[in-house]
């Protein structure tokens, strides 16, 4: 480790580093804009200007850029003098020439990294008295807003759409003072990870319109560490409320799952917690048919009631409610009577995920992903299932350009230097997927085929594979199909650290059993391979875990006299057998926040709070235990699903006695409590803060109903309080509500948290995985291979069951629509942009039909959008053509556009 | 002894023409509230909202006064109208915890608060001490005529384009390619 000398004291800093990281991650105060610590250098904005000096002996130095500056041993430089304090001080000034007075009027106000930087540099008046330049704002879509005048040019944004992200459609535009970035025309920004451009943008050009309808700055903003519900990968995420409404929900740096970056459905999807769906009373069915609100003491009283009245109850879980509420299900109704709410095909897909992630197969998390430099994608729709994950295999086809650049002594930080050296060389990338896939675009090679031929395939290479090892002639096959095996064996084979992607979107366990098949056999070769298998929702390994092989069919099959389901719409689960399901079904409780089809069921339903209203822990789809905690208390009845059926049995648990009961009974859930402290920890002798420090209007906010100001509502479950009194500075990780520092009220004060740039977290606590890597993987032995006519093709938008319940997002859920092949639309009759109607599908929506010859023979694709689930498992639907029918608008077009 | 007994009197004697002495001098009191006291402007009194001199808000809902608050009595939300201004959907001023400090007053950089010569807001009800928008909002501009916001800031409102205001060029045209 070099040492290096700043402003004469010696300091030993990371080799290869470039000299702003290092100062950065040694506590030392330097500004910056263009530098992001997770897209490296590109020395733009000149803003972090230090002076270096070439000996002992030489006391003028030479102004340096630190973040374009390797260190290196012995290397002399000075942040604090006069030459690199008015350089900076000059800089910024320029910067600002033509920013707008707009500061009151900007969402980014009070956490603006352009904000913090003026304040460092000490720049106060404006001497230039030209002309500001000014620009035309573009309709950026219902996410994000626009506002050119305000932008510095660092090129941000661009390098994260662009280079990062690998979007197409944002651009720097125009020449010289000019320079103007946004769409070529104004529309939606079509990339799935657009939102991270507001935390990327150190000022205000892009901005959260979702936080803008109801706008708080960030100081006012109770917040606290949750994890988004999203999707299997339990991103984790700092979820904000004010006046009782949730307002936005933030990325939080976790080095080993999501970095710095969110994708577009975990940040703008939350609207279902404020949605007017939201059940917010308990309600009892009247002869009627309508709902009676009942108290909560009453609610109980019934409940109690119907079950003492019952001898077979069943509890149905939910892979989408934290394990607390499913074992407080469990608790209520007994092990035997409980299923994870998951079907049979559901089930045994996520078994085989827990059988991967209990093996010695290598299952990465998701940062180590983007260190693999082969990746084979198996049937998975990775930017739609599971869209954080795209961003890293993005970042995985980068491997070949840092390889390049190593070879040329090139640092990695160099982003310019490494991207130009490369230009399109990527570390190969293998899609085999039904559809077209995102990852297309990136791919060194795409395959298009159905689900069951990937099984085959899968197989093809999986004896490819053994056949090397045990020097057997290799099964016969079309001449085609070996040269596309032996292709795919020869890449991975070549690659230093092959990876294989898989999921249960592909809704076939057969083909994730061969998956991991493939990774042990391809382990035989590369001890460094590995597998990472992505599941559905975000409790999904945590029911799957507790529920001793009970499946949705297995319970229902019993016919119970009382159902009670726990948080989950089982109409998306069974499709068309709910009706005939919910005809013969004598008693239903509901414990669920919105309303939908199985809430509408219900005989009582009792109103459950969200996931950022309670605490709760899950297990993301690589094993990793994670809590969530509750952001604010929810007003009126809605209290958390675990302490409603505690209720019921005359218990009261707080979350960690009901952990502690499933680490009683499951040995591999003890870690759950090692994933934060629980609610006897205190620092300093007191809870941690939820509120900034300079959180305003307490004396004001609720005067309205009272003057008398109202108690702050007492958190039992919890080490933190809704309260602004203690210090997040000092807060676990898992604790923290918010990333602030003295000086830095942008998100770049996370640097503050990190051990240093890039690293992990001061204060986090270390993972908590719940499968040890112990056993040895088993071979699964060779089952059926079905394959399936229609697909159902994942939306990133519409295709969890509670995101397309926001306002916004809910603009980008996709039409219905039937993809098919042309020779399939002729047989029908058939041509494109027909409404179809099908008889399974509710709500007579019409399809609109869009041919795409590029699907594998005889195979037609519907979105998995919660309209149409019923077209699950439907093999002999039949079609009618609406006469004279016009596919409505895709999405809002126009909007303010100044 | 005699000494000090002397110089007592001789203090009691002048005490009491002391007092004497102010039966002929003009009486302090004022009679209030049939007398009204001067107060200059600047007075830190009752907290009003201004106009700008469009009669619109002045109010963008920045919450800079909320924040500066050092008893946290003020509580505002921002909204927006189709105009595309920022206004406070409520703006809210507890004015039983308020110590007339003017903190707010400093903050605002839009002058729409302002602190008034007017001090006579007692009650006896203190929920009668909350004052809404609706009691805070005045027609006038208050101490700072002629401010008007948006016309220095960069962002654009109906009736005000992007390049109108003070010390704005018009919009570039981002396809130009000259030097």
């Amino acid at each position: 480790m070099p040492i290096i000398t700043v402003d004469g004291y010696e300091l030993e800093v990371k080799a290869g580093t470039n000299l702003l990281d290092a100062l950065l991650s040694r506590n030392i105060d330097v500004p910056y804009f263009c530098w992001h610590p997770a897209m490296g250098s590109i020395g733009a904005c000149r803003q972090c200007a230090v002076v270096q000096y070439a000996n002992k002996d030489d006391d003028r130095g030479r102004i340096v850029m630190s973040c374009m500056t390797a260190v290196t041993e012995g290397a002399i430089f000075s942040v604090d003098t006069n030459n690199a304090v008015t350089f900076r001080e000059s800089v910024i000034e320029n910067l600002m020439l033509n920013h707008p007075h707009d500061c009151p009027v900007c969402e980014e106000g009070g956490e603006c990294h352009l904000q913090d930087m003026t304040v460092m540099v000490g720049h106060r008046n404006r001497q230039y008295t030209g002309r500001k330049t000014t620009f035309r704002n573009q309709y950026l879509g219902p996410f994000i807003g626009h506002e050119m005048n305000r932008c510095i040019t660092c090129y941000r944004c661009t390098r994260f759409y662009q280079d990062y992200a690998g979007g197409h459609d944002l651009n720097a535009f125009g020449s010289r003072d000019r320079v103007f970035f946004g769409r070529a025309e104004s529309g939606v920004l079509e990339n799935e990870f657009a939102g991270n451009l507001i935390e990327v943008c150190p000022t205000g050009v892009f901005t959260d319109k979702t936080l803008s309808k109801n706008y708080t700055r960030k100081w006012d903003l109770q917040s606290a560490p949750t994890v988004c519900t999203g999707c299997s990968l339990g991103c984790n995420t700092y979820t904000s409320e004010r006046y009782g409404e949730l307002r936005r929900v933030h990325n939080r740096y976790n080095q080993e799952v999501n970095g710095y970056f969110l994708c577009d459905r975990g940040r703008f999807g939350s609207g279902y917690v404020d949605s007017p769906k939201r059940i917010r009373q308990a309600g009892m069915l009247n002869a009627a048919g309508l709902y009676d609100v009942v108290s909560k003491d009453s609610a109980i009283e019934h409940v109690r009631s119907m079950l003492a009245n019952a001898s077979k109850i069943k509890g149905i879980g939910s892979p989408r409610a934290s394990l607390e509420s499913n074992q407080s299900l469990r608790d209520l109704v007994g092990e035997d009577n409980y299923c994870s709410g998951m079907t049979n095909t559901e089930r045994e897909m996520h078994a085989v995920i827990l059988d991967v992630l209990r093996s010695d197969l290598n299952s990465p998390s998701m940062s180590e992903v983007e260190n693999f430099d082969a990746v084979l994608v198996l049937g998975e729709d990775v930017t739609n299932h599971a869209p954080r994950l795209a961003l890293s295999i993005r970042q995985a086809t980068r491997n070949k350009s840092l390889k390049l650049a190593a070879e040329t002594q090139l640092s990695e930080w160099q982003d310019a230097a490494v991207r130009e050296l490369a230009q399109n060389q990527r570390s190969p990338l293998i899609v085999v997927t039904p559809m077209t896939d995102r990852l297309d675009e990136i791919a060194s090679q795409s395959l298009r085929m159905s689900f069951g031929d990937i099984t085959k395939l899968t197989q093809g290479l999986i004896d490819a594979l053994t056949s090397d090892v045990s020097g057997e002639k290799q099964r016969a096959g079309s001449s085609e199909s070996n040269e596309v095996v032996r292709g795919i064996i020869e890449t991975l084979l070549a690659a230093e650290r092959p990876l294989i992607v898989s999921g249960t979107s592909v809704g076939s366990p057969e083909l994730l059993k061969r998956a991991a098949n493939l990774a042990a056999a391809l382990k035989q070769h590369k001890k460094t391979a590995g597998i990472f298998l992505c599941a559905s929702e975000v409790n999904s390994l945590g029911v799957c875990l507790i529920d001793n092989h009970h499946s949705l069919e297995s319970i229902l099959d019993e016919a119970p006299e009382v159902v009670i389901v726990l948080e989950n719409d089982l109409s998306l689960r069974l499709g068309h057998r709910f009706d005939s399901w919910i005809a013969k079904m004598p008693r239903l409780i509901a414990v669920d926040h919105l309303d939908h089809l199985t809430t509408s069921k219900a005989d009582i339903v009792l109103p459950a709070a969200t996931d950022p209203e309670c605490e709760g822990s899950y297990i993301n789809t690589e094993g990793r235990a994670q809590r969530s905690m509750a952001v604010f208390k929810p007003a009126g009845n809605i209290a958390a699903s675990y302490h409603w059926l505690d209720a019921l049995r005359d218990v009261t648990r707080v979350p960690s006695e009901i952990r502690a009961a499933l680490a009683n009974q499951f040995s591999e859930l003890q870690v759950l409590d090692d994933a934060a402290p629980d609610e006897k920890f205190r620092d300093a002798g007191g809870k941690q803060p939820r509120m900034t420090h300079r959180s305003s209007g307490r004396t004001a906010m609720y005067a309205d109903i009272s003057v008398h100001e109202p108690k702050q509502p007492i958190d039992e479950d919890s080490a933190m309080a809704f309260s602004m009194e203690g210090n997040q500075n000092r807060s676990p990780s898992a604790l923290r509500a918010y990333t602030w520092t003295p000086g830095w009220n942008s998100n770049q004060s996370i640097h503050k948290f990190q051990i240093e740039v890039n690293g992990s977290d001061v204060a986090a606590n270390p993972p908590s995985f719940v499968f040890s890597d112990s056993e040895s993987f088993c071979h699964y032995p060779r089952g059926n291979i079905s394959n399936n006519v229609l697909i159902p093709q994942f939306h990133i938008f519409g295709s969890d069951e509670l995101s397309a319940f926001s306002d916004e997002l809910s603009q980008r859920v996709p039409l219905p629509y039937l993809r098919i092949r042309s020779e399939d639309a002729q047989r029908l009759g058939l041509t494109k942009d027909d409404g179809v109607m099908c008889d399974q599908v509710k709500k007579s929506t019409p399809l609109r039909i869009i041919i795409d010859d590029d699907l594998p023979v005889d195979c037609m694709v519907y979105p998995k959008i919660a309209e149409l689930f019923e077209l699950n498992g439907l093999d002999n639907a039949s079609f009618v053509r609406i006469d004279g029918w016009h596919s409505p608008p895709a999405i809002i077009t126009s909007d303010r556009t100044n | 002894m005699l000494l000090d007994m002397l110089s007592a009197i001789w203090s009691q004697l002048l005490t009491l023409a002391e007092v004497l002495k102010h039966t002929f001098t003009k009486a302090d009191t004022v009679q209030y509230p049939e007398e009204m006291p001067y107060l200059a402007p600047r007075y830190r009194g009752r907290i009003v909202l201004t106009r700008d001199p469009d009669g619109h808000e002045r109010c963008v809902a920045c919450n800079l006064c909320a924040v500066a608050c050092p008893v946290d009595c003020i509580a505002l939300q921002k909204t927006e109208d189709e105009d595309g201004r920022w206004y406070p959907e409520f703006f809210r001023i507890n004015f039983s915890r308020c110590i007339m400090c003017g903190m707010c007053e400093e903050a605002c950089p839009t002058y729409s608060i302002q602190l008034t010569p007017d001090f006579e807001m007692c009650e006896y009800d203190r929920q009668n001490m909350v004052y809404e928008k609706e009691h805070l909002l005045i027609s006038g501009q208050g101490k700072y005529p002629g401010y008007s916001f948006y016309n220095v800031a960069g962002k654009s409102i109906a009736g005000k384009d992007k390049g109108e205001a003070l010390n704005e060029s018009p919009p570039v045209d981002v396809r130009s390619l000259l030097p």
